[in-house]
């Protein structure tokens, strides 16, 4: 750039950096529109019984490939603990009670659709999208299959389609919103014998859990998981032994996207930290050019 | 020093061919060939991911990796072009060169891990700025942009005056070279927006390549899961530019039979040395301040990387500090990819071996068809880089026919 004179490319440093400074709200900021009557379900483990017609009814309700009825009496798949996959959007596991043998408990695992998802703060497209009612979902016609959802997530929810070549799904709970959306309830919730999934007001939830436990201490833990891990999420459990010990995840309770987008916020807010950083390499490129010789160019 | 005219030159000291060559060119049909079924069949078919190990070596060596091997493109721009130091400008070249082609590999590296690969350009158009994917993946996109802009320049001074179209599309010769010559007048007042703009750019992928895993929280062994990460990543990548550009010097001019640039590459060794100190005094400082060292008390394969990982840096920084390895070709080009071994295993560290999902029913091991595609990235883009050596100008080699020159000769 030896034509280039210092106010040349002052103006053209400056130009550069203006342009990026007012580009709108470039740093998209993910508003939180969590209405108060959002909805969330308390699921009571001490009342499960095993039965997994959950299961069978979320299969059903997102036309996956569904055993019949009866199959799902076959207790052997309680052998291996099971998680949720591309197949299968939630799954029931059991395991043993000390204080009773004879009463194991079983505990219903699907997306705990958090309130500050980790998902959703990652999702490199925004395909994944906390509604406000509480669901979160996610959108097919956004997704790049990228799997930094899965990374992100704390509770290891969402699924991949991985032998797919074409049009591969991210698979999780989906909270049944478009039944929701129709007035329906959860598949899972319509299905269950004994009421060991309630659907509601997240709020009144949390204070029907609460008051469970004070009325019957013997037969909960005192916890509410869900209430604030991870910043709460919308699905809540009551349980009759430690949380851990069913091998829920032990975690705090700041929401899990929180370092993250401190992080990403400081270094991009309002595009200030790299302008100025382009400023001050401009000053030191101007600045170390020195007396013109004359093989100093650009 | 920088009179002794050092001239980018196309290199025809050796024929492209070579039994070496060969044995690349069948590494690289063979990751095609996984590629293919890749694509044919779907990633499941190749890979041994799964829905606890949702990312292996294809972001943790291809994509991270890639990226921070690259580094040595904006460290060698920051030296030469920014800080204005002239004589390291012969290097830049070449470091360009293998940052335009390690980016081209990252993208297309991401584009193939990505189970939608058609869908790659969403991202364009379908914002999450609280994704530090996201960020990556625009400053990618935009930074391998700025990487073909600077290295215009070497094609147009490659064709211009040699536009020689057979045939009927002679008669384009004559604007096409005016259009090269008005295109390299045009970048050559301009170029310094795009030298900062890539410096910049890379400053902040680098670092944002670092905060990716920040989000896994608790499912990163503790080791590792640093809020500082994007800090460690961005000195270690720093860090590793310069030893790249000294390993890849020497290698090129191993196998193209020619005289290495010794003082220069020592200099750079010399720079190297603090780097490296200031990374590894944040990487164990960060380690002390977290009382995390409590995690190498037990043998596993985490202790065992992580302790990998900084032995190997720390050798190469004995190694860059005594005057003798300096000036050793051999031994400077040992510390120079112990360097680069280093930062490498660091880079698949946090996204491969860190990754500890809470429920894990296998753990992951690369399957033979993804070592394949990676091993197949890395032969194509040497083969790349040995093509676009011999065909631009590219490494600069003493000027013996001509009186030194101006317009061309220390331009990048
Ligand atoms: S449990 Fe996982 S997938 Fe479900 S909302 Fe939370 S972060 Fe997202
Ligand atoms: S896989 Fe899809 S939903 Fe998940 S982060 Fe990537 S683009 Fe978003
Ligand atoms: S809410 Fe719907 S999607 Fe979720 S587990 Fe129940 S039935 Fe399945």
């Amino acid at each position: 750039m030896k034509e280039l004179n210092r106010r040349e490319f002052l103006t053209s440093a400056l130009a550069l950096g203006s342009v990026a400074a007012l580009s709108p709200e470039a740093r998209a900021m993910r508003e939180e529109t969590l209405s108060p009557d959002r909805m969330g379900v308390l699921v009571d483990t001490t009342v499960c019984i095993g039965c997994r017609g959950c299961e069978w009814a979320c299969k059903k309700a997102h036309a996956l490939p569904t055993p019949p009825l009866e199959s799902y009496e076959d207790k052997s798949v309680f052998k291996a603990m099971r998680r949720p996959d591309e197949t299968a959007l939630t799954v029931v596991n059991r395991y043993d009670n000390p204080k009773d043998p004879a009463a194991p408990y079983t505990v219903k695992v699907q997306c705990m659709h958090c309130e500050h998802p980790a998902c959703v703060s990652a999702c490199i497209v925004g395909a994944l999208k906390k509604q406000e009612t509480g669901a979160v979902v996610w959108d097919t016609n956004k997704c790049i299959g990228c799997r930094y959802c899965m990374v992100a997530c704390p509770f290891q929810i969402p699924a991949f389609e991985y032998q797919k070549a074409l049009q591969p799904r991210i698979m999780k709970c989906d909270f049944c919103a478009d039944r929701r959306a129709a007035g329906g309830l959860p598949a899972c919730v319509e299905q269950c014998p004994v009421e060991a999934l309630t659907y509601g007001r997240r709020d009144d939830l949390v204070r029907a859990a609460r008051e469970r436990v004070k009325a019957s201490p013997q037969r909960y833990v005192d916890h509410v998981y869900g209430e604030l891990e991870v910043g709460g999420t919308s699905w809540l459990y009551l349980a009759g032994m430690e949380f851990t010990e069913l091998q829920f995840p032990k975690l705090g309770r700041s929401p899990a996207p929180g370092v993250s987008e401190s992080i990403q916020h400081g270094v991009f807010a309002y595009f200030v930290p790299p302008v100025a950083l382009y400023a001050l390499l401009g000053m030191v490129m101007w600045t170390s050019k020195g007396p013109p010789k004359d093989d100093d160019e650009s | 020093m920088d009179h002794q005219s050092l001239t980018p030159t196309p290199i025809a000291t050796k024929p492209y061919w070579t039994p070496g060559v060969a044995a690349l060119a069948l590494l690289a049909l063979n990751g095609i060939g996984f590629l293919a079924a890749r694509l044919l069949f779907g990633i499941g078919s190749v890979t041994n991911l799964s829905n606890q190990h949702p990312w292996g070596i294809w972001i943790g060596v291809d994509v991270a990796g890639g990226v921070a091997l690259a580094a040595g493109g904006f460290t060698t721009a920051a030296l030469g072009h920014v800080m204005h130091r002239e004589k390291y400008h012969a290097l830049v070249r070449p470091a360009l060169l293998t940052a335009m082609l390690g980016y081209t590999f990252v993208a297309f590296g991401v584009c193939m891990d990505v189970g939608r690969w058609y869908y790659i350009w969403h991202p364009i158009f379908m914002w999450n700025g609280s994704s530090a994917l996201f960020e990556v993946g625009i400053c990618v996109t935009i930074y391998l942009n700025v990487l073909y802009i600077e290295f215009l320049p070497v094609v147009a001074e490659r064709f211009i005056g040699r536009v020689d179209l057979p045939g009927p599309l002679a008669r384009l010769n004559g604007p096409l070279d005016r259009g090269l010559r008005a295109l390299d007048r045009g970048l050559s007042s301009t170029m310094f927006v795009f030298i900062i703009a890539g410096v910049v750019l890379s400053t902040l992928h680098q670092s944002s390549l670092g905060t990716l895993m920040v989000i896994a929280g608790p499912k990163m062994h503790p080791l590792w899961q640093t809020p500082i990460l994007p800090l460690l990543f961005l000195l270690s990548a720093i860090a590793v530019g310069l030893p790249m550009v000294i390993f890849e010097s020497l290698l090129a001019a191993r196998s193209l039979g020619l005289k290495p640039e010794m003082p220069l590459l020592s200099d750079l060794g010399r720079m190297t040395a603090p780097l490296i100190g200031i990374y590894l005094a944040f990487k164990i400082g960060d380690m002390v301040v977290r009382e995390t060292f409590v995690h190498l008390t037990v043998l596993d394969s985490a202790s065992v990387m992580f302790m990998l990982e900084i032995g190997i840096l720390m050798l190469a920084l004995r190694m860059l500090l005594s005057p003798g390895v300096l000036k050793s070709p051999l031994l400077l080009f040992i510390a120079a990819a112990l360097v680069v071994a280093g930062v490498l295993v660091n880079r698949i560290d946090n996204f491969v071996i860190a990754f500890t999902p809470p429920y894990q029913f296998k753990p992951y091991r690369p399957s033979f068809g993804e070592i394949s595609v990676t091993v197949g990235f890395i032969s194509l883009l040497v083969l790349l880089y040995r093509a676009a050596v011999m065909i631009f100008p590219v490494i600069s080699l003493p000027d013996r026919t001509r009186a030194p020159r101006n317009k061309y000769a220390v331009r990048g």
